[in-house]
């Protein structure tokens, strides 16, 4: 008898992803027919070119980048793959932008379950279509196990500004008043109650969320009345009005008694002695309005289930230019300075 | 409406805090320099403004109560010879890593390629061990009383479960020996103490009558929200104004006389008493506790050999006299200027208990 010699043809179809995922060759195509396009594709991908081109409305564009190394990336609340949609839709939008297209780029580590890739690629795809953007465009690169941590995300995105809203952050005027959409430190503490060795029992989850919406809406019913937003990620609420209130040269007062908290972030954050206005968030809007509107404001952004919480916390001040200070409920004030510097592991 | 938080917002009153403040106010007839001996309480006072809140004759003079200010500066300089050897997975509390030794901080070590890890307790340090056979595990066991019980907790673990790659790098200290140290000063200025509520928690208050009564001092176990502290503060403004010099316990919640005795022989079964440098302040007698002969083989300092490793604090930190009551941190002429949390000179500008650090983040003055 004998034995028909059979070549030893490669590993097709693997459970992990390899370095040769990234390399350019056929596993590359694999990746890209297996996990990216049954959930991604749309007519610009569909393609296969280097580039998405594009037809641009008139007018300004607005044009962002943003990087997500969170970790662990699964998450009470969300995963890596939406945060990296609604964090760069949200960053457009918050300049008075319409979103429109997003690029991604993926760093993977070899060893990666694709299974987990299959996930956070169909959350990205889903967080888009929630959004109302589409991805047009990417890239993937594998490297060797240990030389990161497990993904990483790049995602850029293009917005179209609309027509005569000029939003920044250097145009506070005095007697401005500062909104804010909701709870604070829901990501933040999320992340640091989920992570390895912090043995939490906690339901916090991440307020993870596109704010385009009620931006929008926010826009289209006071277009004028509106001088700045921001989405107070990284470094929270507390960073986010130091660099307001630095921008345009204005101090900011707030009310600690008007600042909402769960909780759960509280106990927690009690606990690790962190400041919940130092902790990032995800899905909250800091708006600063001429005080003759900020009503209609609110009582616009709490018929959004995003912004129900919605609350007036403070004002634009003319004393103290660059300095944010709260007035405590006992009647003291006191110095919100910007967090230092690690507070948590990679939070988004 | 958020529901209140059990066991907080009852301490943290606005209308409670009012009715202590004109109590307070109605009771201080005379000028007094009240001492809250705790880091935790300095930074209650400062974030709450409790110290804009009193009336202008007492004044709050921060204590030496912060661990990571007075840890010597030759303890960092070992921590950051052990963390950078190739072998060792460093463990430390988070606020240990940002303190500067002559040249680098422990951050600088793991960015250069040490295994430098935040833990939130030394059994958590103790597990890393369990984990990594083949490394060896440090962990820097600083604090006071309140440290002292899970650091011995975690090196009688390791002994009895015969962990050897375990090591702890001991710079732990004692409040009642510091406090004779500051009353003893020829410049001392405090005339009552609020006692730190969580050390009183592990230690018992009986240990300070003696020193009420030989120093004539009233001595006041206090906790840290700003209820607690007002009743602190009016606590020990009663017994100024009648003149007695007593220990009274005003953290009944937590603090008994006898303290924890479960925790305190953990201590006395790992831990015996001795002599410890005091960062910026100098050696102190008897205020610090080192590893029991029996447990020696647990010293990170004798296994890594950095005994002989010593260094000078800077010239221009003031942080000793701060640590003893005798200048304020914004007193200090590098305050805000060559020192700041970003470029810290001293560790009291580092920790986020530290007094000069507590002063930078929540009372540069409002203009």
């Amino acid at each position: 008898m004998t034995i028909a010699p059979i070549c030893p043809a490669p590993i097709m179809q693997h459970e992990t992803v390899q370095m040769a995922h990234g390399a350019g060759g056929r596993l590359s195509q694999a990746l890209m027919q297996r996990v990216f396009m049954p959930h991604l594709h749309n007519s610009f991908l569909d393609l296969l070119d280097d580039q998405a081109k594009l037809d641009l409305p008139p007018g300004k564009t607005a044009f962002t980048t943003d990087t997500y190394v969170v970790s662990p990336i699964f998450f009470p609340g969300g995963n890596i793959g939406e945060l990296a949609v609604n964090g760069t839709v949200n960053d457009l939008a918050v300049g008075g932008a319409r979103a429109l297209y997003l690029s991604a780029g993926f760093v993977l580590e070899e060893g990666l379950p694709l299974a987990e890739l299959e996930t956070i690629v169909k959350s990205m795809a889903e967080a888009a279509r929630q959004a109302g953007v589409m991805i047009v465009t990417g890239d993937t690169k594998v490297v060797g196990k240990g030389q990161c941590d497990r993904m990483f995300i790049n995602t850029s995105g293009i917005g179209s500004i609309r027509e005569g809203v000029t939003l920044s952050c250097q145009n506070l005027k005095p007697g401005d008043s500062i909104i804010l959409s909701g709870t604070v430190g829901d990501h933040g503490m999320a992340i640091m109650t989920s992570r390895e060795g912090l043995s939490f029992q906690s339901q916090i989850t991440s307020d993870c969320a596109a704010l385009n919406g009620m931006i929008g809406s926010i826009l289209d019913e006071l277009p004028f009345a509106i001088h700045a937003m921001r989405d107070p990620t990284r470094g929270g609420v507390a960073a986010t009005l130091n660099e307001l209130a630095q921008s345009s040269s204005v101090g900011i007062e707030i009310n600690e008694s008007t600042i909402p908290v769960k909780p759960d972030v509280r106990g927690a954050c009690e606990l690790l002695g962190i400041d919940p206005l130092h902790v990032a968030n995800e899905g909250k809007l800091v708006v600063v309005v001429t005080a003759g509107d900020a009503e209609n404001a609110l009582d616009l952004m709490r018929s959004f289930d995003l912004g129900r919480d919605a609350v007036l916390i403070g004002s634009v001040v003319d004393d103290h230019p660059g300095m944010v200070v709260m007035r405590t409920v006992y009647g003291s004030r006191r110095i919100i300075d910007l967090p230092l510097g690690e507070q948590l592991p990679r939070i988004c | 409406m958020l529901k209140p938080m059990r066991y907080i917002d009852e301490y943290r009153d606005p209308a409670l805090a009012r009715k202590l403040l004109d109590e307070i106010r109605r009771k201080a007839l005379h000028h007094w320099t009240i001492m809250e001996i705790c880091g935790g309480q300095t930074h209650s006072i400062i974030r709450n403004g409790i110290d804009q809140l009193l009336p202008d004759t007492l004044e709050l003079v921060h204590g030496p109560g912060c661990p990571v200010c007075v840890t010597p500066l030759e303890s960092i300089e070992r921590a950051l010879a052990i963390a950078a050897r190739e072998e060792v997975i460093f463990t430390s509390f988070g606020d240990m890593l940002r303190v500067p030794g002559n040249a680098r901080d422990l951050f600088m070590v793991r960015s250069a390629g040490g295994d430098v890890r935040i833990v939130f307790s030394p059994l958590d340090a103790l597990q890393i061990a369990r984990d990594n056979p083949l490394k060896e595990v440090v962990f820097f066991a600083v604090g006071f009383e309140t440290t002292a019980p899970a650091n011995a907790m975690a090196v009688w673990q390791a002994a009895r479960e015969g962990i050897n790659n375990f090591t702890v790098l001991v710079s732990q200290v004692m409040v009642p020996p510091a406090m004779r140290a500051i009353l003893s000063s020829p410049d001392n200025r405090v005339q009552g103490f609020l006692a730190a509520g969580h050390v009183c928690a592990v230690m018992g208050y009986e240990e300070y009558e003696p020193v009420a009564r030989e120093f004539q001092v009233p001595i006041v176990p206090t906790g840290f929200e700003p209820v607690e502290l007002l009743a602190g503060i009016l606590k020990t403004v009663e017994l100024l104004e009648e003149g007695k010099a007593e220990v009274v316990n005003c953290y009944g919640r937590v603090v008994s006389r006898a303290g924890n005795p479960v925790a305190q022989e953990t201590i006395r079964n790992v831990f015996e008493v001795s002599d410890r440098q005091w960062r910026g302040i100098g050696l102190i007698p008897g205020s610090g506790l080192g590893l029991r002969e029996s447990y020696a083989r647990f010293d990170a300092e004798k296994r890594f050999n950095v005994t002989n490793i010593s260094a000078e604090e800077s010239p221009l930190c003031m942080s000793g006299r701060v640590l003893q009551g005798m200048l304020k941190p914004d007193g200090c002429p590098a305050f805000a200027k060559e020192c700041t949390p970003q470029h810290p000179l001293g560790a009291t500008m580092v920790s986020s208990e530290g007094a000069c650090a507590a002063y930078y983040k929540y009372n540069i003055t409002v203009s």
